[in-house]
């Protein structure tokens, strides 16, 4: 039972870390649909520089800079050139998953060494939770770690405050004083560098291999949380354990005999985001806790 | 008005040249089409391998040309078409889904010799080749059997179709002729080759009690999440032991090699045919261990005595002693296939949609 | 610091030009990109854009390819210039051909003419359904037609493969997933053109698009239900006080579009598979989303962009075989081109100027 808590636990997390980047991007007002693409290519770096290089930690930090070099592009695109976010960042996700189509040839096939668990002295002996909580690897605690940061940065930093008010009304933070288009650069580096380490992940801990699109839609999955979250990320850690959860279940589903096609087990996780974007749409048609400048360009004139 | 007759001649010559390349060429031109990348250390990396031992058996007397990636549809209509156009005088198609494309092409190109591997499918110049791959997992069953300490083995199926089903089956039988307590249960991954899926469907096997795995998918990842958790498992296509050199007990390993060098040598000496079996499943050509078009890799991780019964069992199949689907033979619902006596012809075997007894769970429809 | 100001009159200069530069652009850094990665660069540009085009078989091979791909664009010229994002044609597509097959199977005995343009109505019917649920769902519940769209795309694949391995596999296949083979009533066949013969793998459904296009430029640009959508497109305000009715237009711009997609689903699997298998569409939602912005969203344009498009995509086949480049390529131009078109969009409604700061 354990470790199926731990391989959903695992397998939640690319996810909630591209998730959390791409709250934080739209939080501060840019809809990135290249998530996919980004994850992509941290996984593709990651691999491929665990392979030259041999060390696993090495392959976050390519990972996360790949993250960060690709959405560059797409800032560039979108906030430098007020180009349609959709498009570009649809274009982004078809350019990057060629991309590392094309630089992860030599290394599908490969395999590379994995992130080792590092275990929390004490809490990890704790009978039951110890295993499943404190005997992780590194990006597991980062991650956990990146909720609250996110959480509290929000809400009591003064960078928070400003990212939200660019997100919410980007002429007001104009007037006050902020470079709206340089935060924007600035989230949207970070959501491309969460995007990269969430993608890492995939080879450094869940399976050592490169294939291509190997991603297999978790950055449009993030997407949706992000929604289904509202935009909170303790939501976004519920969010993404269910994803999880149901991307396991349907397995254990199969394994103990259940007569159901196994077509439609497979479908559950996708019918599940539709069914949480549509029930959270419907109970907060009367809030709405979507940044109000998303997806708006900043012309930046007086 | 001559541009116009030059570019009707060369569009006729183009047309006509393929009927030109007769075998009275020394140089045979030979095409390949796969499904993916012989990157992928699995079903199309053992067909690279077969393309391998046909480069080294005919050096210079044979040009090969190979396309990769191609798609199962009309992609793989037009590049068919195109290896044929090019001259290639024969063309291995290495995927079931490249029926109808071999089919459609192989009517427009009477004088090309088309092999369609895993097809079932034979006209006057299209002919087919298979593996008994479920000879192979029969030896997986008695090695797992002797093996797990759990009694529970967990499959990795691609999709629920009768090569896979006959697959588990024969695995069932080897299981069940050391081992009446194990049983195996089926995750269908609904893929040929996605290591996500294959770890996580592995990752759910191992957490339900499974310490032996085996698969029916192409990529190493279930032996290396065997590996990682102290469980072991089997190769599946190619020897995938490097991947997990303390998980793998042994490898169920296609050999096309001895094949394509057969026909490429039956062209040559203008004997290609299609083989006078029946027409569908049997081909002209399901070979198996006795035709060696399926070795098994060597044995590892487990002690001589079982590796010993391991052997037997092999030796039993190759000399064609052991029957593999021998009667009685009774679904896992207790239904009656064969009595006592009778064996399972190649025609029950594609058609098999039922689980044999060791299996939980039912076919999915 | 760079400024951009609004332009007041649309450059139709640049309107015309900006796709040319893009694909110059494109061509450009592949090269570079073909040159980083060692393979000849002339050679490479030849096979992938020239050699498509070098015998007349291959040139019918174009626009068999580019046909879905054009007639899903063209449904896509509804949705986009309305501003919905219809990600999700890859799944219309499947639910088209898949509802239509099942129908034609249902019915082999029926007469040729009828079996067809039966079949084109359910398969219009069965994409615009599957589209109906990111519709419905939009307009009810304000959920981001994006993703909806787009998950039901894994729904589609998935469920085609249920239904062919499950209630429509053929008997005869051994297990194998494909479905019984049409019955000639509903096989689009090749054209025998007089005098040439067959040429590669050109069939009577490309001539659809000739009448689709006049059809679609028509309706958006000279009735009242086409103009609706551009200025809903362009400003959801404006558009309210004119009094058009946003929520009309949401659903019936996406069920045209997954109707289309249907369509161009009945089309491909009629005319080139013949029977129904899992995998029966290889990107082309996804590609088709290119070619509709790189034909600027005008049906003509949209034609021209499939042609190049498909071009492209040959091309790296044959680029594939003779030189052993890696087909993934295509998405690599792909994905520029469109970086650049876009980018060509921002300079044709801003002025660029450089102002000093003070």
């Amino acid at each position: 039972m354990e470790n199926l808590l731990i391989t959903i636990l695992l397998t939640s997390i690319p996810i909630l870390l591209a998730g959390l980047g791409e709250l934080v991007t739209e939080k501060s007002g840019v809809l990135n649909l290249g998530v996919e693409g980004m994850m992509l290519c941290g996984a593709v770096a990651a691999l491929g520089s665990v392979l030259i290089f041999g060390n696993p930690y090495i392959g976050i930090l390519f990972g996360a800079v790949a993250g960060i070099l690709i959405s560059t592009v797409f800032s560039f695109f979108t906030i430098t050139l007020m180009t349609n976010q959709v498009a570009t960042g649809l274009g982004l996700t078809i350019f990057a998953t060629a991309l590392t189509g094309l630089i992860g040839e030599p290394f599908v096939g490969k395999t590379a060494a994995s992130l080792p668990k590092l275990e929390i002295i004490f809490l990890s002996d704790i009978p039951y939770l110890g295993k499943i909580l404190f005997s992780n690897d590194i990006l597991v605690y980062f991650a956990i770690f990146l909720i609250f940061f996110i959480h509290f940065g929000f809400q009591n930093t003064k960078i928070g405050i400003i990212i939200r008010a660019v997100g919410d009304n980007h002429d007001s933070a104009h007037s006050i004083g902020y470079s709206v288009k340089l935060v924007r650069w600035m989230s949207t580096s970070f959501g491309g560098m969460c995007a990269g380490m969430g993608g890492a992940y995939i080879p450094l801990a869940l399976t050592p291999h490169w294939s291509e699109g190997m991603t297999a839609g978790k950055g449009w999955i993030a997407l949706a949380l992000v929604v289904f979250a509202s935009w909170m990320p303790i939501r976004l850690l519920i969010g993404a354990l269910i994803f999880g959860g149901i991307t396991i279940l349907q397995f254990v589903a199969q394994a103990r005999g259940w007569d159901v096609p196994s077509q439609f087990l497979n479908m559950l996780p996708y019918l599940a985001t539709i069914l949480a974007l549509a029930l959270i749409s419907f109970k907060l048609r009367h809030n709405n806790y979507a940044p109000a400048c998303l997806g708006k360009h900043f012309l930046g004139n007086k | 008005m001559y541009k116009n007759f030059l570019k009707i001649i060369t569009f006729l010559s183009i047309l006509v040249s393929p009927f030109l390349y007769t075998s009275a060429y020394a140089k045979t031109k030979v095409g390949f089409v796969y499904l993916t990348t012989p990157g992928d250390h699995g079903w199309t990396y053992a067909h690279e391998l077969g393309k391998q031992m046909v480069k080294k058996e005919f050096g210079n007397d044979v040009e090969i040309s190979i396309v990769e990636n191609v798609p199962e549809g009309p992609d793989a209509t037009r590049v068919i078409r195109e290896l044929a156009k090019q001259g290639n005088q024969i063309i291995f198609t290495t995927s079931f889904g490249y029926m109808e494309p071999t089919l459609k092409v192989a009517k427009e190109f009477p004088n090309v010799k088309f092999e369609h591997m895993t097809g079932y499918k034979r006209t006057k110049n299209v002919a087919t080749g298979n593996i008994r791959f479920y000879e192979g997992r029969y030896v997986q069953g008695v090695v797992a059997g002797l093996m797990t300490k759990t009694n529970k083995i967990g499959y990795i199926g691609a999709y629920p179709i009768s090569e896979v089903i006959m697959g588990i089956n024969a695995f069932a039988q080897g299981l069940r002729s050391v081992n009446k307590k194990a049983t195996i249960s089926v995750i269908w991954a609904n893929t040929w080759y996605d290591p996500v899926k294959e770890a996580d469907a592995a990752k759910v096997h191992i957490a339900e009690g499974a310490d032996i795995l085996a698969q029916h998918t192409d990529s190493p990842a279930m032996l290396q999440i065997a590996e990682k958790n102290g469980a072991l498992g089997f190769g599946q296509s190619t020897d995938m032991g490097a991947f997990a050199p303390k998980a793998q007990l042994f490898a169920s390993v296609n050999n096309w090699g001895p094949y394509y060098i057969k026909k490429i040598k039956q062209l040559k000496d203008g004997k290609w045919n299609t083989g006078d079996g029946p027409d569908h499943w049997a081909g002209n050509t399901w070979g198996g261990l006795s035709t060696n078009m399926l070795t098994l890799s060597s044995f590892s991780n487990m002690p001589s005595d079982v590796a010993k019964k391991a052997q037997e069992a092999h030796d039993g199949i190759k000399s064609g002693k052991l029957k593999i689907f021998a009667g009685p033979l009774k679904t896992n619902d207790g239904k009656e296939i064969i009595g006592a006596g009778k064996t399972l012809d190649d025609g029950a075997l594609w058609g098999m949609n039922y689980y044999l007894e060791g299996v939980t769970g039912k076919v999915p429809k | 610091m760079i400024e951009f100001t609004p332009r007041k009159i649309q450059s139709s200069f640049w309107t015309v030009l900006s796709p040319i530069i893009s694909i110059a652009i494109t061509i450009l850094i592949g090269s570079l990109i073909f040159k980083i990665l060692s393979y000849p660069v002339m050679e490479s540009l030849y096979q992938v854009f020239v050699s498509p085009f070098s015998r007349p078989d291959r040139i019918a091979d174009i626009f068999v390819k580019a046909c879905p791909l054009i007639i899903i664009g063209l449904g896509l010229i509804f949705c986009f210039k309305a501003n919905i994002w219809n990600i999700g044609a890859e799944g219309q597509f499947i639910l088209g051909a898949l509802c239509a097959g099942s129908f034609a199977l249902l019915f082999p005995e029926a007469k040729t003419y009828t079996l067809i343009f039966s079949m084109f109505i359910i398969g219009f019917l069965g994409g615009a359904i599957w589209a109906s649920i990111p519709a419905i769902l939009k307009v009810r519940l304000n959920v981001n037609e994006i993703l909806v769209s787009l998950m039901l795309v894994y729904v589609a694949m998935l469920f085609i493969d249920f239904v062919v391995r499950g209630p429509l596999r053929d008997p005869m296949s051994f297990g194998f997933p494909l479905s019984k083979v049409y019955p000639d009533g509903a096989i689009i066949s090749k054209v025998d053109f007089p005098f040439i013969g067959f040429l590669g793998q050109f069939h009577y459904g490309i001539f659809i698009i000739l009448i689709l296009c006049p059809l679609i430029w028509f309706f958006i640009n000279k009735t009242l239900p086409g103009f609706q959508i551009k200025i809903f497109g362009s400003s959801t305000r404006a558009s309210e006080f004119a009094g058009f009715n946003k929520n009309k237009i949401t659903f019936y711009v996406l069920l045209v579009s997954g109707g289309l997609s249907g369509v161009a689903g009945v089309i491909e699997v009629s005319a080139n598979m013949g029977r129904l298998q899992p995998e029966v569409s290889f990107g082309y939602g996804f590609t088709a989303i290119i070619v509709a912005f790189l034909g600027r969203l005008n049906p003509y344009g949209v034609v021209i962009a499939g042609i190049i498009i498909a071009t492209a995509k040959l091309g790296a086949d044959n680029a594939q075989m003779v030189l052993g480049i890696p087909k993934v390529v295509t998405g690599i131009f792909e994905g520029m081109l469109l970086f650049f078109l876009l980018a060509g969009e921002t300079i044709q409604k801003y002025k660029i100027s450089i102002r000093k700061d003070n």
